[in-house]
Parts: structure tokens; sequence; C-alpha cells
């Protein structure tokens, strides 16, 4: 999908490739308190905090790998990276009319403000969800994006050179290929 | 709007496109790799590739041909077909596959569905149940491409299937396959009630009429696959299509 969309990527675990890469992508598939005792067993909690929050390297955070970012996670009652002042929490089934969860498939979604990644605020574009936890944050200037599934929540999040979100643009077609072209020509 | 996945269902059979008719007869529609090129093109939401010989045969999944689909398609992809253990869902998890759908292995050791969701997630792994209608009109649970018989009712298993960690329940119609005369929709609604997590109903759909009725019963998503490999529903004629989001949203998005 990198490729297909102009840039050079490298699926790694090695922290001297992590330490010299440009730009960092946190995928995620998975468990949020197996992916943080992942980090934190390979030591690489310290190097990406040293990336992201020193060097100011651009990140994107893609589905769990979004949630980490987060300070806390209901998911194995885990402690996220922190970057964000957010908790992760468990879709809120009383609150869904019998929407079932996981939460998977297509939506609309609604931006809070202009992003390099999100220039077009009236863009129609969907992307491809599949989770059953999402984000909540503490201050409203984070929120990049919202979406609606049984209720409004919020979906992407931004600040400076970070920026994380709970679809997968690798999955959503030309409209998920965008982001990753913004994602390779963004300078924050 | 709602938006509800459509979901286009595609067999293979040694490496190639096929249809079948109540799990018999296949037919030749093409090559896969062509037909996800297509798909892609048509921005379809998700796919789902079944292998439907691989269980029967006991063979190994394709792994190369499973690679090559999986490097093609910019939507989701599951695939079914033969997956037995961990480690054969591990290789293709590796080689990019979204979700893996698992059938027969699930009736004979449910334990590895925990084992998936446990390691993958709950969204990664999807549970194929085969039903067929006796001749007294009773459902009947099959598995290893029909041929084996199960005591439980589809309800009763798709319980099992939710307690034992799937994140969604493919309830696949034998007596509707290819028969293009819409959903088995009692079984629909039936199951669908028995369980929390999404189930998608796959056998007999001929097109958004149907897709809509199935929603109404409780599905969270529909599954296709005649009805996307022949033009207008008519056998003698192949030809891959998909609504496009214009159709979907006044048939089906804005009526749920």
């Amino acid at each position: 999908m990198i490729r297909k969309a102009g840039g050079k990527s490298t699926i790694s675990g090695d922290p001297e490739v992590i330490a010299a890469a440009e730009k960092l992508i946190l995928p995620g598939v998975g468990h949020f308190g197996a992916g943080m005792d992942n980090i934190r067993s390979k030591g690489f909690e310290d190097l990406l905090n040293d990336k992201v929050l020193k060097q100011g390297v651009p990140v994107l955070g893609i589905c769990l790998g979004m949630q980490l970012m987060a300070r806390h996670s209901e998911e194995g009652d885990a402690r996220g990276l922190g970057w964000f002042d957010a908790d992760v929490v468990h879709f809120d089934t009383a609150r869904m009319d019998g929407l079932k969860v996981p939460h998977m498939g297509w939506n609309d979604v609604k931006l809070a403000h202009p992003h390099a990644l999100f220039p077009d605020v009236h863009a129609e574009e969907r992307f491809y969800f599949v989770h059953s936890y999402h984000i909540r944050c503490d201050r409203p200037q984070d929120i990049q994006a919202e979406v609606h599934y049984g209720y409004d929540f919020t979906c992407a999040v931004s600040r400076d050179n970070i920026i994380g979100v709970q679809f997968h643009p690798e999955k959503s077609h030309r409209f998920g290929m965008e982001v990753m072209e913004r994602f390779i020509s963004w300078k924050p | 709007m709602r938006r509800i996945r459509v979901i286009p269902v595609l067999g293979i059979d040694r490496g190639k496109l096929v249809k079948t008719i109540a799990f018999k007869n296949p037919n030749y529609i093409g090559d896969p790799l062509n037909a996800i090129k297509i798909f892609n093109d048509k921005e379809v939401d998700e796919l789902v590739i079944a292998d439907i010989r691989a269980s029967k045969n006991g063979t190994e999944p394709d792994y190369s041909l499973i690679g090559d689909m999986a490097g093609e398609c910019f939507m989701p992809l599951a695939y079914g077909g033969g997956i037995r253990t961990a480690d054969q869902a591990k290789r293709i998890f590796d080689l990019g596959v979204e979700k893996v759908v698992i059938g027969s292995a699930f009736l004979q050791q449910p334990e590895l569905i925990g084992q998936l969701a446990a390691r993958y997630g709950a969204q990664s792994v999807v549970v194929c149940i085969d039903v067929d209608k006796g001749l007294l009109g009773k459902w009947k649970v099959r598995s290893v491409s029909g041929s084996q018989k199960h005591d439980a009712t589809p309800e009763e298993m798709a319980r099992r299937a939710a307690e034992a960690g799937a994140g969604e329940i493919v309830i696949h119609a034998i007596h509707k396959d290819g028969s293009m005369s819409g959903y088995d929709l009692p079984l629909i609604k039936s199951v669908s009630a028995a369980v929390g997590i999404p189930v998608v109903p796959l056998g007999g759909a001929r097109g958004t009429a149907d897709f809509l009725e199935a929603v109404q019963a409780g599905a969270s998503a529909v599954a296709a696959s005649s009805t996307f490999v022949y033009n207008r529903n008519d056998i003698r004629s192949i030809l891959i299509n998909y609504p496009s989001q214009k159709t979907l949203s006044a048939e089906l998005f804005s009526k749920v």
C-alpha cells in the first residue's frame, strides 16, 4: 500500500531500523494489553517516546496503533504510551440500540478541522472500521474526527507531529490511499 | 444513514474461481486475481475467498495464491478453507489477510477459535456455519463441504461460536446456495437473535431487495456469491458485478 502510494516502507522490530526512520506507522490489530506488553518487553517505549516526542518524527497510528497513544485502555486494563490525554473504552452497548460489537464496516467520518492528512472537511470519504473499543479524549482540540455507530465517538486524534486513526486507511480503497499519500508527503 | 457491508464471496477450487449450486456442480467463472482487480475498481466493502474443497480433501490452504490475492486487495479480505491449526492461520494473517473463516475445524476443535481470538482479536475470527434444510423442513448443521451432519441446532452452534470467541458468524444456507431465490429469512432471524455478535447470511441473494430483507431480519452485514458473478442472475452469462454506492444508498442504506 505504501509502495503504491509512492513511499518506501519496511516492517521492523529492529530498534536500529526504528531509530533511523524518518516517519513511523504504528499499525495494529489485536489486544491492547498484549500490544503494550510487547512494546515494553522489547524496550520500544523509550525509543518511541524519543522519536516522537523529542525528535518530532511524524507518526501515524492505525487502529490499535492509535489506541496505544492513549494513557490507558479498558482492554487488558493496561497503561498506554500516554501521548494523548485520553482513555480507550469499550463500546457502551447500552447506548447502541441493539447494534452489534465489534463495529465492523464502512462509515463516513466527520472531520473536526482540516489537517494535512484530511485537508477537505467536506470530502465525502468513507473508511473501514474493525474494533470493539474506542478512544475518548479529555481535550477537545485533540479530536480530529468523529464517526457515528450507535453514538458519536472520536475516530481520529491529532496533535503536532502525531496523528492516529481508528479506521484502516490501508483497507479503504482510494480514500485510504490518499491519506497514505498525504502522510508520505506530510511535513509537520 | 447506516452503511451495511455487502460482501462478495468467491469460491475457489484448485486456483480457479468457481460457483456451485447446493455445494455441487462447480461452474468455472474465471481467474480469482482478475476478479479481485474488478472488485477493487468497484470499491467493494470486503471480500471473502473460500476454498471449497480444501477441508474435504484435507489439503493445505494455497498460500501462494492467498498471498497474491491479499496483495491485490485494497479492501478487507477474509479467507476460509482448510484451516485446522493456529499455525496455518498465522501464515494466512502474515500474508496480509484480515480475517480467517473457520468452518469444519470449529466443529471438530472449537478451542481453535479461542486461541485465534486471544492472539489476533475476535474481529479477525469468523465462524462459518453451514446449514441444510432436511426433508421435514428442519435445519441441520453440516460441515466438511456438507458431508458431515451434526446434532446441534444452528442457533446452538452460533451461541457456541460466540462463546468460543468468534467476532462474527457467517450463516451459510446450503439449500439456498446458487439458487438465487432469496435468503432463508427465518434462519437469519433465529440465528441473529441467538447471539450478540454480527451475523452475516450467505446463500440465495439476488440483489439489494434481498439484502434489505436480511438486515430487517437481523443480519449485520450481507454476503452473496452468484449474484456478483452472473449477469442479471443468469447463470449462462458470467459477469463480475457489484452495485454502485448510489444504488446501495438508495436501495439499502437509506432504508435500514
